[in-house]
């Protein structure tokens, strides 16, 4: 029988079956349409009729093949789990340095660093608006100095570092460079990756401190530079996840960030750096939500989309220029001040769509983050849930186990196709950086957010603990407690380091970047230099400021 | 109260960049007939009181969720009291633990609305506060 036989008495017979199907919904009604996150009517239910036109070899193929649609790796986990990175800081670099010590001690295989607003803004801890704000959603990093202090015993040539730092990226992994020279590393023995993600800070994440056209130039020269110096670290984290967070839906949080990255390459290609020189160093970081068969197609349609693009957009030849290698952070949004312990469960259900999607590495929220920052307690059952997937319950025994489900498969093209309709709409405005200036990805991103809201408030949307199954009279739970002392410490310690460092190289130093940035020579040696006298963040970004030039938000409601 | 509309000043204090719940709060406090002025990101206490001032609002809601409340939302009661402003409702929304909840209300804020609150609540406490008033 061929092909076209089979299916059309399959459709007949499927005829059929909705006649039986008609009668039980008179009896029992459905409750309600069904939808994805994004907004995607869901059947009642999925055949080999939805797949009737998927060519296995082209649209999915073995893992770690071309367009990886099942996993960038052939063996996935069989080989080795995803990094299990806690994102993690506070206060002082000494309370971070344990911390971290404490995570690699019950077997987080990678570190992540947070860091205070005042640092990832670009001030020094002293800096007047930096009040109140030392140390608190991160560490608090003003010099070199700080940062020996917060890699102190870890051994940088084992432990790969994630840094969430964009604006100022380029004085953080400076700094990094300069404690692993200190440690006696060699340069290729670095992993770690810098977020350096500016796009996404103006639409959603809002670290921003330079114009878009300058900062991309920061970003370009660090892709030229690390490609040369520090072969094997990611030079940018293309995320995802705020966008997702700032009230996107699932194919807009692609979209978006894919878009970002077609910014960056076209950005790099200009300045004259071949593809796939710094491509394989791409990386990129989405979001776990909790609509679960939504968020593994989402990140399968993401792995295709990027492969077709690098191959047939920018013509890269290396295979690794083509691979989607991505983080996962569960959803903070996602996460309730109301019977907190219920976080657990979402964190769960969401860690683990993140690792059938096939993720490199992953962060598991802690249940206590809609009151304050985790306690030790909380960041130990969030790394733990990681560590039951992983170990328990065997969902990393073959890879993709959802690859070749009619609903998943279906999904994926849904989403995929969605997601190439807003590229196009991207490329028409003119590619990302105009379609952020002119307010079009801000205004998509809001109009989620409320949707999403006004269906909370509505009880469309069910939130356990908030809308349904609420309790009154909460017990409090114990919840981490700041040192007040901290700031005063850290300011301390900075006006330490301006005393004790030779000022004449300080000055020196900073006048050879305020050179280089009005030129048009690479800016990272310049700023190792400065970095290595002991010159401050807030100095050298002060002087980037003075010749860039500051972004001004565009307001819009 | 007269039939003019409220007057609300949203804004994000301190270097916090998560606006998704001022906007949000923004768009509803507009679609409940109110008037906003949002004042975007990176705000100072001087700052929102400044335009509280010049604009001539009935309401300031200020969302923070990087912890540094308690050092940036007393200075804005104060600055208001300093300029016999008092009777405008300070709001706070975002991330803030119980015990400082307790101690900004002893201070000046009107209420704090923490994660999952429904901007109903929020409109519905604003008009019952002003009819008060």
């Amino acid at each position: 029988m061929s092909e076209q036989q089979k299916n059309s008495e399959l459709a007949a017979a499927k005829e059929a079956w909705l006649e039986k199907v008609k009668k039980s919904l008179e009896k029992h009604p459905e409750s309600k349409v069904f939808k994805t996150d994004s907004d995607y009517e869901i059947e009642r239910v999925y055949d080999a009729l939805d797949l009737e036109s998927l060519d296995y070899r082209e649209q999915l193929n073995w893992p770690g093949e071309y367009p990886y649609t099942r996993g960038i790796q052939p063996t996935m986990y069989r080989g080795r789990f995803w990094t299990m990175r806690q994102y993690a800081g506070f206060g002082s670099a000494e309370e971070t340095n344990e911390r971290f010590r404490y995570l690699l001690e019950q077997g987080q295989t990678g570190l992540s660093v947070a860091f205070d607003l005042p640092t990832q803004i670009g001030y020094d801890s002293d800096h007047p608006l930096a009040r109140g704000e030392v140390g608190k959603v991160g560490v608090a990093i003003d010099s070199l100095a700080d940062m020996e202090i917060l890699m102190d015993q870890i051994p940088l040539d084992k432990v790969s570092t994630s840094m969430t730092i964009n604006s100022p990226a380029a004085v953080l992994l400076a700094m990094y460079m300069a404690v692993a020279e200190k440690q006696g590393i060699t340069m290729e023995q670095l992993n770690g990756t810098i977020q350096n993600d500016i796009l996404k800070e103006y639409v959603a994440r809002g670290t921003y401190i330079f114009p878009p056209r300058e900062s991309m130039r920061i970003i370009v020269d660090i892709f030229a530079y690390a490609g040369k110096m520090i072969p094997n670290w990611n030079t940018i984290s293309i995320s995802g996840y705020h966008i997702r967070e700032a009230g996107s839906t699932a194919v807009q949080e692609v979209a978006f960030t894919l878009g970002n990255a077609i910014a960056y390459v076209e950005a790099a290609v200009a300045a004259g750096l071949e593809v796939d020189q710094f491509a394989p160093r791409l990386s990129f970081f989405f979001n776990a939500h909790s609509n679960f068969f939504e968020e593994i197609a989402k990140f399968r349609a993401a792995r295709r989309i990027w492969a077709r693009l690098m191959k047939e957009r920018f013509g890269a030849k290396n295979p690794r220029s083509m691979m989607l290698r991505f983080h996962t952070q569960t959803a903070g949004s996602t996460l309730t001040a109301q019977q907190p312990d219920v976080n657990l469960m979402r964190v769960a259900y969401q860690a683990l769509s993140a690792v059938l999607g096939g993720t490199q590495s992953l962060h598991t929220n802690s249940r206590d983050e809609a009151l304050a920052l985790p306690s030790e307690q909380s960041v130990l059952l969030a790394l733990r849930t990681q560590q039951v997937i992983g170990y328990e319950i065997g969902v990393t025994d073959t890879v993709d186990p959802l690859g070749g489900s009619y609903f998943i498969e279906k999904l994926t093209d849904q989403i995929e196709s969605d997601i190439l309709n807003y590229i196009d709409k991207i490329d028409e405005i003119g590619g990302a950086v105009e379609a952020i200036e002119k307010g079009f990805i801000q205004k998509e991103i809001q109009a989620s957010a409320y949707r999403y809201q006004k269906e909370i408030e509505s009880q469309e949307r069910v939130v356990v603990g908030v809308n349904r199954f609420t309790i009154s009279g909460e017990q409090p739970i114990d919840l981490l407690k700041m040192d007040p002392a901290t700031s005063q410490r850290q300011v301390e310690r900075l006006k330490e380091v301006r005393l004790s460092r030779n000022q004449a190289k300080v000055a020196e130093t900073l006048q050879e970047l305020r050179r280089v940035a009005q030129g048009s020579d690479n800016l990272m040696p310049a700023i190792f230099e400065a970095v290595k006298a002991y010159a401050t963040l807030g100095e050298i970004c002060g002087v980037l400021r003075d010749v860039f030039g500051e972004y001004q938000q565009q307001i819009m409601i | 109260m007269s039939n003019k509309p409220v007057r609300v000043l949203v804004g994000k204090i301190g270097l916090d960049g998560h606006d998704r719940g001022a906007k949000v709060v923004a768009q509803a406090l507009r679609d409940a007939g109110m008037e906003v002025i949002y004042t975007g990101l990176r705000q100072t206490p001087e700052q929102i009181v400044e335009t509280a001032l010049q604009e001539d609002v009935q309401v300031i809601g200020l969302s923070i969720l990087s912890g540094a409340h308690m050092q940036l939302i007393p200075p804005v009661v104060e600055m208001l009291r300093e300029q016999e402003s008092s009777d405008i409702i300070v709001l706070i929304g975002g991330i803030i633990p119980r015990d400082d909840i307790a101690y900004l209300k002893e201070h000046g804020v009107a209420e704090v609305f923490t994660p999952g609150s429904s901007t109903v609540d929020i409109v519905n406490f604003i008009k019952n506060k002003l009819e008060l008033n």
